[in-house]
């Protein structure tokens, strides 16, 4: 039977109960403390068409923890396969949002990035997009959303400037081009670009034909029939790995021998599955890029954690996924030590107020306009030399000087 | 142009014989099994890498390693039809396609675990050599592959026309109780169907892989296109397979020549509505 005179406080209740009290107090300091790390969640085409560069952007975010904690920020990243398809993209960002992240990093592929921008801001929770060059993605307002990439209008203009630019440095005067292109949402991107922006470029060659391609496409014999039928001097192509692999076979088979294969912005010349599959046939190409800094110091720590990590895999050929996967990793991470929490609006707001100066790629401080696009990123002139990814323009960032026409493919060793 | 317009035709019939190999394995099983083989495109991806590893491995040239990859093929039908699909002959059409659906995923997955999403080259000594003759230039490869495809179709057209054996499994095909009746083995005689169904794939996919490097992101494309050539050629048919092939291969072709290359598919679909329209049998089949 209760007695009576328990029901009066006693001093060990008293305690037990500021025990209670102090740990509810404090709660809120453990919670915050638990999170000191921002979970982010990195979608990436790990399968399927795209995944040659997925999976370098996976290499990068692998080792992203390792260097932005050397830089006193803390990362918790979750890795997602989108399987470069569009619904997976979506369902795979909703996933991750109710899952815990608190802000997305991909994806790459512009169509699937697309998709996920919905979602984030939907549900309020900050995208930061490496790579994917669909101008929509800064056009539509939404704002939770920054893109520290060049959208395709930025790559084709600093491309063209850069084809003139090599065109000049080798002296070479083509009369004609075709410019082909693959058949999805950054293709056509760069199709609606080149459309509006060639006419007023003062190029020194005529734009005979465009040529849109599937990708998925298991040859490209026709295309390059097409391209033959055009009889140009150069062709100017945006494709994937495997297709640019495809492409140049194609060329091969049927004799095309252009005098220059550039590309004013676009992945595939410079991959390491491209590499592989050509051998001297991949060297001579041209491609329009951001590239890393060689110089700078986060560029050097990158590749220094690279080298240990995938000792298989080779940074120069790497470093554009890879640097521009571990700057968006960075601008999360930045933003969130500065805003000192994880929730969407805050951490949101500190997103678009980033202004770092030490980075991996060539250029000024990233920073986002009002749009959340970052416009200052510069393009390098890359032309693949004893199958290596090499700058030779502009001058003061390149290591060779640029040589076209290329070789004829017969006789390559 | 009428040299390049005829470059174009020559590449569309030359790919589409190594396609209609391809279908010619899904309508011998259709047509004499009557299960349509939903897994096809992933059977023919398999022996794409079959050949991929047996040219990395021992440097066997993919034509040659056909032969190999057939005849395992041929096993793998044989136990394949006898083990799990004998039980879904005759069942609901939802219930083989399902079965069969599930088991492309797996293959597919499998693929991806084994060899990842990466293309995988055969890069042959003369995979980039080409035959010029006058304004014709046909790609060296591709012509031994097809060349290959009709030696493969014809042997297998002879051995239904003329071998005991395979009147027997037409037999089977044309009359199933009849050929009950008159004491044919009529599961044996199915699992051999199956087995030189997925010969055929096994030699059109060791062939493609001259022409296309080995992807499982291949598989459900071959199977769309597979099916595709078999309704426009004839389901049951082994001539309207080949026929179908080289009608869709050279459509695209010149579908992507004249129009947008982006959109050869729509045409080769629309060759598909309009043959389903104006003859449902496809060009080469039987009325029902």
């Amino acid at each position: 039977m209760p007695n009576p005179r328990s029901a009066r406080p006693n001093r060990r209740g008293v305690l037990a109960g500021a025990a209670a009290v102090s740990a509810i107090l404090a709660a809120p300091a453990v919670v915050r403390a638990q999170a000191s790390a921002l979970k982010i969640a990195v979608l990436l085409p790990r399968s399927g068409y795209l995944a040659p560069s997925g999976q370098s952007c996976h290499r990068g975010a692998l080792i992203a923890p390792q260097v932005l904690a050397h830089y006193g920020y803390r990362v918790e990243l979750v890795h997602i396969d989108t399987e470069s398809s569009v619904d997976v993209a979506r369902t795979q960002a909703e996933r991750a949002i109710n899952e815990g992240a608190k802000c997305i990093v991909g994806a790459f592929d512009s169509a699937g990035t697309l998709a996920m921008a919905q979602v984030c801001e939907q549900r309020q929770v900050p995208l930061v997009v490496n790579i994917a060059g669909a101008p929509q993605l800064t056009e539509q307002g939404l704002k939770y959303l920054v893109r520290n990439f060049p959208t395709g209008g930025q790559l084709v203009v600093n491309g063209l400037k850069l084809i003139k630019d090599v065109l000049a440095a080798t002296k070479l005067a083509p009369k004609s081009a075709v410019f082909i292109h693959a058949n999805d949402t950054f293709g056509t991107a760069q199709r609606a670009a080149m459309d509006r922006l060639f006419p007023a470029a003062g190029m020194p060659f005529q734009l005979v034909d465009s040529i849109a391609y599937d990708p998925t496409a298991q040859d490209l014999s026709v295309e390059v029939t097409k391209i033959r039928a055009r009889s140009p001097e150069l062709v100017l192509v945006v494709t994937r790995a495997a297709d640019a692999i495809k492409l140049v076979r194609d060329m091969v088979r049927q004799r095309f021998e252009p005098q220059a294969v550039i590309s004013p912005g676009s992945p595939g010349l410079y991959d390491e599955e491209f590499y592989q599959a050509l051998g001297p046939l991949a060297d001579y190409h041209v491609y329009n890029l951001p590239w890393a800094d060689p110089k700078a110091p986060m560029s050097q720590a990158l590749e220094a954690a690279f080298k240990a990590a995938h000792p298989n895999f080779r940074f120069a050929v790497d470093c554009f996924n890879v640097g521009f996967t571990v700057e968006a990793l960075l601008v999360a991470a930045a933003a969130f030590k500065r805003a000192g929490t994880a929730d969407g609006a805050p951490l949101m707001q500190a997103i678009r107020a980033t202004d770092i100066a030490d980075h991996v790629m060539i250029g000024p401080a990233i920073r986002f306009d009002d749009k959340g696009q970052n416009p200052g990123i510069p393009s390098a002139c890359v032309q693949s030399r004893n199958r290596t990814p090499t700058v030779v323009l502009p001058a003061e960032a390149a290591t060779m000087t640029p040589v076209l026409p290329q070789p004829s493919w017969q006789g390559r060793s | 142009m009428s040299g390049i317009i005829l470059n174009v035709v020559v590449q569309g019939v030359l790919t589409g014989l190594v396609y209609g190999l391809m279908a010619l394995g899904l309508s011998v099983i259709f047509g004499i099994v009557r299960v349509v083989n939903f897994a096809h495109g992933e059977f023919a991806v398999i022996a794409m890498y079959a050949a991929f590893v047996l040219f990395r491995n021992f440097g066997l040239d993919p034509v040659a390693a056909m032969l190999p990859v057939a005849a395992v093929f041929f096993g793998v039908g044989y136990l394949l039809q006898s083990a799990l699909i004998n039980p879904f002959v005759g069942r609901a059409e939802h219930e083989q396609f399902i079965l069969l659906v599930g088991l492309g995923m797996v293959i597919v997955n499998g693929l991806l675990m084994i060899f990842g999403p990466d293309a995988r080259p055969v890069n042959l000594s003369y995979g980039l050599d080409s035959y010029e003759i006058g304004p014709l230039l046909i790609d060296k490869a591709r012509l031994l592959a097809a060349a290959a495809a009709v030696v493969v179709a014809a042997i297998l057209f002879g051995f239904f026309r003329l071998t005991a054996l395979g009147t027997a499994i037409r037999a089977c095909a044309d009359n199933l109780i009849g050929a009950a009746v008159v004491g044919l083995d009529v599961k044996r005689l199915y699992a051999l169907s199956f087995g030189i169904g997925l010969a055929c794939v096994g030699a059109a996919g060791a062939l493609m892989v001259t022409i296309a490097d080995a992807r499982p992101a291949l598989a459900q494309a071959f199977t769309l296109q597979a099916f595709v050539i078999v309704i426009v050629g004839g389901l049951g048919s082994m001539s309207g397979a080949l026929v179908g092939g080289v009608l869709i291969g050279v459509s695209e072709a010149l579908a992507g020549f004249f129009f947008e290359p982006s959109m050869k598919s729509m045409f080769s679909f629309a060759l598909l509505v309009v043959v389903l329209v104006l003859r449902p049998q496809g060009l080469m089949g039987r009325r029902a």
